[in-house]
């Protein structure tokens, strides 16, 4: 591995040591962790929040049960994906639309509703020559913020379970949206979009920009082609949503090429700076449990199970893909680092990033429920490949998307306590609560959610997708395996070698997003609402503790096994398979 | 509460010898190999979901084993016939495991039952005559005379009379016990037999629903139901299940996809393989036997969920006397007034025990003897003043016209101040100030007082402290209790004063004084408004309301029917001490429990490894790379990790019986070890064990 690329991971590593804190307990306090409950910007912030409650007609005092807090949510974003529904269907006749940009289809249209309401953004198109300004701004980018808040509050009704005793309340959904949006992810892309366009994102409303090309030599001038002496250059609104999509864990693009793009991540810097940005709130996320739950060893303990993961994840991607393809190298390729290359496996991947800050990057948007990516999955090595898919399968812990990472993590942790706990010789308990029958029902409900919405849809496309819109082999079952991956876990990463417009994928990854995201979300608030109701028993030395490096092993462990067990046999057909045969 | 059952150890090893067989007793797996094939029933298999899927992949591999039987070639047919006779094993097996763990307690069901022969009882009628009535028309109210010999009829309390009684067939103790109308002592049992004496018997209990009818249902296991724990323990295992069920199915359009359709008692092996089928067949027998180490220890728990509970007891209320002391004060220390010397002071405290014959009397001799060993004394002609309630003292008027006493403190003064016609200087004034600081050091101050002639004054001589001597191993006890978690208060009805002294020397962490059944069920509930679980002993009809709000409330057998009713469990042997054991076997069971699952979950991983590759070696002859295990060829790996998968639930039996090895530890330690033994254990075993029964198959050439 370069230099550089060693570089970069620890400069991120550093990053990441010097924002994480701060925010993390930022958060807290917007969450409540102080007793008189005031935050941070209290001055500014309350009178709009005042002033959005009024509006809105929100009771800011009345607190919900975990059931009215849930069909809140689901009310919200039943309403979020009709209303981006009908965005997507009528971008022709709306403004900010230069490029005339005709309506969607009503499949491709459903898709992409459910995939930017489900904080997937999965797309199946090409964002350049399929939407307009106005879907991008007015749509996608305002899914960004609220899908991105809804994950995060869910979970914040989950700690509020943890902590609150004898009582079923979990908060007030709107109450959270708002505080959410307006003193967490609002302030911090404002910042970040200004940071964006400092280092050439672009930001303006325009539609395409003709540039004359220097070279005007045909493209293949063996065959009859015409000289391209025209190209056309699509500007809009990308820093805005750029900084959104790391922050918010979305990772929807405003171009195809996602973060590949040069108007998007136009250098090294920006590269780190990106990976940064979406593991940012996440690993604050745990910060800030840690300190709600008033035991900031917990915090730690699980922000050292997500890191580990993420390093042995992200150390994999780069190394693979620095390796390269070893049946190039018998053939003559000169894949070795060095001065004049970056070596390693280059296909489908920027020159400025080379193969290993592709596969830390990699590695960061598949640990996180983002999907953005710097280079194409699909050409990765295939162990280089099975690293962000198999990333995506343990579940999005390390640290998963915003919110709903930590949520996934804490489900874990219950099945470790529930396992480890009976070891002990003491009904399992997490932080006081006791985990029983109604808590394991739950937590198996959302366990079993992700693997069937993958595994199903995987297995059903591979029999009936008769057009096969993947490449044969074990590296078509890979791209398969992949992409319901990425909806079955909110991704929105894709292999993409393989067309998803079909209404077969875009109907079945539709189902699968929601699958993914209420089957998880639900059983998230109802533990809560179990736990909020139970007793908090007092912690002594035979209860089994959770915020051990003991207990950390323990987590990886479980989430390994499981997401292995799992996955195994789809796995060895796919990437192992096709590994073995190299 | 009765000191005369209490053992001297604070573990009595005592197990009731006439059941205590071994795990593998031959009559017992006699029966329980003809219940394993009665439980194939699938009306009570669908009960463990685990199972039951093995049980559908049992017969649909038979069924297919059958149709292809022409068709296929010898060796395909040897291979699905193998596969699906292992399969039929592991069901078998799993029912064995739970027909073992049942069978111990329906040899004990039925050693019981004859007991409950049919008996007639002698009911007295509200005229004063008798008539006689067979036992099972008994209706609660009855009076019935019972004499010597003859057998109680049904459970019920002492109204008249005093009498000994022999309750070996419930308890296994042969020595006959007292029971006697009033008082804590008052309950008997039906099918125990009076030994002397007459009593009449009031009916507490229906016929059918007695005390030995529940204990019979309760060891038989008969209405046996899941604790909470065993439930989401089940949910998870059904929900694993589930996850493997989707796992295999949709393994098979991959396998056509690539090339390698197959054949469906391949993938139902491996299914069985994967889903938890080593907890999920223990399942049941780790819970019956929890109970069954219960009555082995002598104590009917009356549900499986209060053996649970135990398991997560974090207070732990025990009673002074009897419990953390023996109970019966022991003379520690001869403390004389100012111009006494201690030898005689120690000489006439001996003297004035001979004749008494109480342990505190008999303490004061042998502690006199030690000391200074006094000539003996002739009591020749002596005569004996025995203790009344009166006086509240006891004593000895020897011949030579000495007269010796002692007693308690304020009643001697009374005396002396009487006898002395008010000489009040006859009472050193020192002698309240030892006699405060005895009783501030948890000890009971007896004044020792004499007399020489018929002229002299009564004269105090000094103070002999007696001690309620802590039992031997209490503080470590509670040490190892505290590492566990478990904090120990003790009740007593001593004042504060000693019992803060007490509870020092024993190393409670807190105590309840001067305690009132009131201030119990208030400690209780204060207990468990701050969420934790508590266990207590009791006996009395009094102690019944806190027996029944406390999370596990042992009652004593020897205590009253009140008692019994309101507890959740029976101790048989009315040993208090017991609680402590109690929480173990709880804690055991729920760690026997982890750590199989963690056992069983861990075994996947090596079962892949022979699986997968051995399923895709012909078609796929790259994934051969996974076979690291190098079994010799597909069906041979397939097959032994079918037959491993069967033979590991067999070979865990002892453990799920006799429960994984407990120690007192704290929860972080304990964790550690188990971890590394079930968790790493259960990574490593299969690898070992499916390779060796490769090599086995291999030879007997089975594939």
């Amino acid at each position: 591995m370069s230099w550089q690329a060693i570089v970069q991971a620890l400069a991120l590593v550093g990053m990441l040591a010097a924002t994480v804190p701060f925010l993390g307990r930022y958060m807290a306090d917007v969450y409540g962790a102080r007793a008189d409950g005031s935050a941070p910007g209290d001055r500014f912030f309350a009178p709009v929040e005042r002033t959005v409650y009024r509006i809105c007609g929100i009771d800011a005092r009345r607190e919900q049960r975990w059931n009215v807090y849930a069909t809140s949510l689901l009310a919200f974003s039943l309403v979020s994906v009709l209303l981006l529904y009908a965005i997507f269907r009528l971008q022709g006749v709306l403004p900010f639309n230069p490029t005339d940009r005709p309506g969607v289809s009503a499949m491709g249209s459903f898709n992409s509703a459910i995939s930017f309401v489900t904080n997937t953004n999965w797309q199946w198109y090409s964002g350049e020559i399929s939407i307009s300004h106005l879907t991008n701004m007015f749509g996608n980018s305002v899914q960004n913020f609220v899908s991105a808040a809804a994950g995060m509050v869910i979970v914040i009704a989950l700690i509020r379970g943890i902590t609150r005793t004898g009582t079923r309340d979990l908060g007030n959904f709107w109450v959270d949206l708002v505080r959410t949006l307006l003193r967490i992810l609002l302030p911090l892309s404002l910042v970040f979009a200004v940071v964006l366009m400092s280092q050439g994102v672009v930001q303006n409303l325009s539609g395409y920009t003709a540039a004359v090309t220097i070279d005007q030599t045909p493209v293949d001038p063996s065959e009859d082609s015409t000289a391209i002496t025209e190209q056309l250059i699509p500007g809009g609104p990308v820093a805005s949503q750029e900084a959104i999509k790391e922050l918010g864990t979305n990772g929807g693009g405003f171009y195809n090429a996602n973060s590949a793009h040069p108007f998007t991540n136009p250098n090294g810097f920006t590269n780190i700076l990106q990976i940064w940005a979406m593991l940012l709130i996440p690993f604050s996320f745990v910060v800030a449990f840690g300190r709600l739950v008033r035991d900031r060893n917990q915090g730690r303990v699980l922000i050292a199970v997500m890191a580990t993961i993420l390093v042995l994840f992200s150390g994999f991607a780069m190394l693979a893909e620095q390796q390269g393809n070893p049946g190039l190298t018998t053939r003559g390729a000169d894949q070795s680092l060095s001065v004049s290359q970056s070596g390693g496996n280059m296909e489908g991947k920027e020159t400025r990033f080379g193969p290993a800050a592709s596969g830390l990057f990699a590695a960061a948007t598949t640990g996180t429920s983002t999907g953005a990516v710097n280079s194409m999955h699909d050409s990765y090595t295939p162990l280089g490949g099975l690293t962000p898919m198999l990333h995506m399968m343990l579940g999005e812990v390390s640290p998963g998307g915003v919110g709903v990472g930590l949520g996934g993590m804490l489900v874990m942790a219950l099945l470790a306590v529930f396992i480890a706990g009976l070891m002990v010789g003491r009904t399992p308990e997490f932080l006081g609560k006791k985990i029983q029958a109604p808590e394991m029902k739950l937590v198996v409900l959302y366990v079993f959610a992700m693997p069937f919405a993958l595994l199903t849809f995987a297995a059903a496309s591979v029999l009936i997708d008769s057009a096969a819109t993947f490449q044969p082999g074990a590296h078509g079952l890979s791209e398969v395996l992949y992409n319901f991956a990425s909806t079955a876990n909110n991704n929105g990463s894709a292999f993409a070698y393989q067309n998803t417009g079909t209404q077969w994928y875009t109907t079945t990854q539709g189902i699968s997003m929601l699958m993914a995201r209420f089957f998880t979300i639900i059983p998230v608030l109802a533990i809560g609402g179990s736990l909020a109701a139970k007793p908090k028993v007092p912690a002594t030395s035979g209860t089994m503790p959770t915020n051990t490096p003991l207990f950390g092993f323990l987590v990886v462990g479980v989430i390994a096994i499981v997401a292995g067990l799992t996955f195994f046999p789809a796995l060895s057909l796919g990437p192992i398979l096709e590994h073995l045969s190299l | 509460m009765t000191a005369t059952i209490i053992s001297e150890t604070p573990r009595p090893p005592k197990v009731r010898t006439k059941e205590s067989t071994s795990i593998f007793d031959r009559s017992i797996v006699g029966s329980a190999l003809v219940d394993a094939l009665r439980k194939l029933d699938p009306r009570t298999m669908y009960r463990n979901p685990v199972m039951f899927i093995v049980e559908i992949g049992s017969i649909l591999t038979t069924l297919m084993f059958i149709r292809d039987f022409g068709d296929s070639s010898n060796q395909e047919n040897v291979f699905a016939g193998l596969v699906s006779l292992w399969l039929w094993f592991t069901v078998l097996f799993a029912n064995f495991a739970e027909a073992m763990a049942e069978g111990r307690g329906k040899a004990q069901a039925a050693t019981l039952r004859k007991t409950r022969a049919e008996t007639s009882a002698n009911v007295r009628l509200s005229d004063g005559t008798v008539s006689e009535k067979a036992s099972s028309a008994l209706q609660v109210g009855d009076l019935c005379v019972v004499t010597a010999g003859e057998v109680i009829p049904g459970d019920g309390d002492i109204v008249e009379g005093i009498a000994t009684v022999d309750e070996s067939a419930i308890t296994g103790e042969s020595a006959p016990v007292i029971r006697e109308s009033g008082g804590d002592r008052s309950a008997v049992t039906g099918g125990t037999r009076v030994l002397s004496d007459e009593i009449v018997v009031r009916i507490t209990a229906k016929p059918g629903e007695t005390f030995l009818d529940r204990m019979i249902a309760l060891v038989e296991g008969a209405d046996r139901q899941k604790t909470p724990n065993e439930i989401a323990l089940t949910i998870l295992l059904a929900g694993l299940t589930m996850i493997f069920l989707l796992a295999v199915v949709t393994l098979q359009p991959f396998a056509i996809y690539s090339g390698a359709e197959q054949s469906v008692i391949v993938l139902i092996a491996l299914l069985v393989c994967l889903i938890p089928t080593t907890i999920g067949g223990l399942l049941s027998s780790i819970g019956i036997a929890g109970m069954d180490r219960l009555v082995q220890r002598n104590v009917l728990a009356m549900s499986g969920r209060a053996v649970e509970a135990a398991g997560d007891v974090t207070t732990l209320l025990l009673d002074k006397t009897g419990t953390i002391t023996y109970g019966s004060r022991q003379a520690a220390e001869f403390i004389p007034v100012h111009d006494i010397e201690q030898r005689r002071l120690a000489e006439a405290a001996m003297v004035s025990s001979l004749a008494d014959e109480t342990p505190e009397g008999r303490s004061i001799v042998q502690l006199a003897i030690e000391q200074f060993s006094p000539a003996p004394v002739d009591d020749q002609g002596a005569t004996l003043v025995p203790f009344t309630a009166q006086t509240r003292m006891s004593g000895m008027d020897l011949p030579n016209g000495r007269l010796v006493r002692k007693g308690a403190a304020d009643s001697v003064r009374r005396f002396i101040e009487v006898s002395n016609e008010g000489d009040y200087a006859s009472v050193p004034l020192e002698l309240l100030p030892i006699v405060e600081q005895v009783s501030r050091d948890g000890a009971t101050p007896l004044v020792v007082i004499d007399k020489a002639g018929a002229d002299e004054p009564w004269r105090v001589l000094g103070v002999v402290r007696l001690k309620d001597t802590v039992k031997p191993g209490m503080r470590e006890r509670f040490d190892q209790m505290r590492s566990m978690g478990i904090r120990t208060i003790m009740i007593t009805g001593d004042n504060p004063l000693t019992a803060a002294a007490i509870a020092e020397e024993a190393g409670v962490d807190g105590f309840l004084a001067e305690a009132t059944p009131e201030d119990k069920m208030a400690l209780i509930k204060r207990e468990q408004a701050s969420g934790n679980l508590v266990a207590m002993t009791g006996d009395g009809t009094n102690d019944a309301p806190a027996l029944a709000q406390a999370d596990v409330g042992v009652a004593m057998n020897t205590g009253t029917q009140a008692a019994k009713e309101a507890g959740n469990m029976v101790d048989l042997d009315s040993n208090p001490t017991k609680l402590i054991e109690i929480v173990e076997v709880g804690k055991q069971l729920l760690m026997t429990r982890g750590s199989l699952t963690t056992f069983s979950i861990a075994n996947d991983v090596a079962k892949y490894f022979a699986i997968i590759p051995a399923m895709f070696a012909t078609a796929l002859p790259e994934l051969d790379r996974l076979n690291v295990m190098n079994l010799s060829s597909p069906r041979s790996a397939i097959l032994s990790a079918v037959i491993f998968n069967a033979l590991i639930i067999v070979a865990l039996v002892p453990l799920a019986l006799r429960g994984v090895k407990f120690r007192a530890e704290a929860a972080a330690l304990v964790l550690r070890r188990n971890l590394l033994i079930y968790g790493l254990g259960g990574l490593i075993a299969p690898f070992i064990g499916i390779k060796l029964i490769d090599i086995i198959v291999t030879a007997l050439g089975a594939n």
